[in-house]
């Protein structure tokens, strides 16, 4: 059975003369795992906080466990763990501390936050840093101990504001590691994230969205089927040759992106394409072979790269 | 009734733990260098042109109560300052506990209550300095202590309030420098302010320190104060009051954008 955690209708914020959520829908499930893909500025991070009952909306409806975000913030914050963009821990702490304090603010007794510290340092991979002050972890610890921090209160559901940006790729993946462990315990998790990669690893889910809209929703797979094609053929050429190759290339592709550096044919074969391109007596300097990605969803649905 | 504030003041008193020594050693050391320098250094020069203007007594016990209420008022201009400062922009504990059951107005009175904390202890501290040296005796040395207080929270209100609504800090250095440092000079802290030229003495008198000085030296002297006591403490309540109420709009303003 669905039960919705999250809906919004019509939901807008706006900040003086900027609008940063322009009017969206959304059902967020139980135990789903829901993304909001899209650049920095897209509204995303606006939209967690009117979830997170800490930033209150300008028009539309948003309930949240079926609250109200502004009657009812202390109960919907009571049940929710948040992953801040910025981790905000206090550094001068140390990191059992950040989560003993935390915890207290969830009037959590002391007997009850020390149980919970032991699992989360487990869980967070920092039961050897207990003791340290936060200022002297990695960029990758201080990310696991804000999830920890998050998840004191053993929260129903989940806001994660990019969870992994300016991580490197090892702590990133490591990251990824714990946020599938909630996902399999069956957590509800929100994300929000520019990299699409993270959206079709994690999200069951999710929406793209550009300038507070949303301008398309689904599975990563059926928004990759419906507005992309399976295969992707990348040629980079001299530098100015590419114009004339563009005119060589002319309905080879159905469909055929042209960016400053190279050239996106989106195909179904592109090993064919490749093949064709040859024939054609084209020479790339080189030539990618790939499968579609939501960064192509992305680019199609708006004209523009995910990062910039 | 919530007791969230109270977990607010547990997330500060965690905090100071990692200070504490340093903090209570400059909070004795700090009464003793001014009474040693200007009770008995400058003192001594003052007590031998005895002057009615000290009521008869000497420079070091006519002086010592200014500086216990001066103190307070630093000392709850700077709580309520630097701290929410860091809390809201530099370490932005603040917007981390936005994400909590914790409200503005918990959050708020939390804080206060920490900062009256801290000021019972910095002016306790200050009147055991008081009876080292002999400038009061324990009982009106303990009976100062409240107007202190009052004076510091009387500060740390409106400093929360300025803080919470101004971008960075270099609005506080300038209301240090050009608020602070001339209070601490020109409210009856060193001398009596009937010794300023006339505007200025009235300029004093509308001074939150100036009250403050009043009621602290009253309660350490026994003498009268310039007004009668509920006007002076009527004064700074108000202060704190308006102070509290702007402070919670402006954090409000800036933790639930």
């Amino acid at each position: 059975m669905n039960e919705s955690l999250v809906t919004a209708r019509g939901l807008t914020k706006r900040f003086d003369d900027l609008t940063a959520v322009d009017g969206v829908d959304f059902d967020i499930q139980r135990g789903e795992v829901f993304g909001f893909l899209g650049p920095n500025g897209a509204g995303k991070s606006s939209i967690m906080r009117m979830i997170g009952a800490t930033s209150p909306i300008t028009a539309g409806t948003l309930t949240v466990f079926g609250l109200d975000p502004y009657a009812d913030g202390r109960e919907i914050r009571s049940r929710l763990g948040v992953v801040p963009q910025e981790n905000m821990l206090d550094e001068e702490l140390r990191v059992r501390d950040n989560l003993y304090i935390y915890g207290r603010y969830f009037s959590l007794p002391r007997k009850v936050i020390n149980e919970r510290i032991e699992d989360l340092l487990a869980f967070a991979h920092l039961e050897d840093k207990r003791t340290a002050k936060v200022e002297h972890l990695s960029g990758g610890m201080k990310r696991r101990l804000t999830i920890a921090r998050a998840l004191i209160n053993e929260p129903e559901l989940i806001l994660l504001d990019e969870p992994t940006t300016g991580l490197d790729p090892q702590a990133r993946h490591i990251l990824w590691d714990r946020l599938y462990r909630l996902k399999q315990q069956g957590s509800t998790l929100i994300i929000t994230t520019h990299y699409m990669d993270e959206a079709e690893q994690l999200c069951d889910r999710l929406v793209v969205m550009d300038q507070g809209r949303i301008v398309a929703e689904g599975s990563p797979r059926s928004l990759i089927e419906e507005h992309s094609h399976r295969e992707v053929l990348e040629l980079r050429f001299p530098v100015g040759t590419q114009e004339s190759a563009l005119l060589k290339l002319d309905g080879l592709a159905p469909r055929q992106e042209t960016l400053a550096d190279r050239v996106l044919l989106y195909v179904d074969d592109a090993d064919r394409a490749l093949a064709e391109v040859s024939a054609r007596g084209l020479q790339a300097e080189s030539a990618v072979v790939r499968r579609s990605t939501l960064e192509d969803v992305f680019l199609r649905l708006t004209g523009r790269s995910l990062v910039e | 009734m919530t007791t969230l504030p109270l977990r607010i003041f547990e997330g500060q008193a965690l905090n100071y733990t990692q200070v504490w020594r340093a903090s209570v050693f400059s909070n004795f050391l700090n009464p003793v260098l001014y009474l040693t320098a200007m009770g008995i250094g400058l003192g001594s020069l003052v007590d031998r042109n005895p002057s009615a203007e000290f009521g008869g007594l000497d420079y070091l016990v006519w002086l010592a109560p200014g500086l216990l209420a001066a103190t307070g008022m630093q000392s709850g201009a700077g709580e309520g300052s630097f701290p929410i400062m860091a809390g809201l922009k530099w370490i932005k504990t603040f917007p981390a506990i936005m994400n909590t059951p914790v409200s503005v107005t918990d959050l708020l009175v939390g804080l206060l209550s920490w900062i009256g904390v801290r000021l019972i202890m910095i002016c306790t501290i200050f009147a055991g300095v008081l009876v080292i040296f002999d400038a009061a005796d324990i009982g009106r040395a303990l009976l100062a202590i409240f107007p202190a207080v009052l004076t510091g929270l009387a500060f740390a209100a409106p400093m929360a309030a300025f803080t919470s609504w101004i971008e960075d800090d270099t609005g506080l250095t300038m209301v240090f420098r050009f608020g602070i440092v001339p209070l601490f000079l020109f409210s009856g802290t060193f001398f009596p302010i009937e010794q300023l030229p006339d505007l200025l003495e009235g300029l004093a008198y509308a001074t939150p320190l100036f009250h403050g000085v009043e009621l602290t030296r009253a309660a350490a002297l026994g003498i009268e104060s310039a007004l009668p006591v509920w006007q002076h403490v009527t004064y700074l309540v108000v202060l704190f009051a308006i102070g509290a109420r702007l402070a919670q709009r402006n954090l409000t303003k800036k933790l639930r954008p």
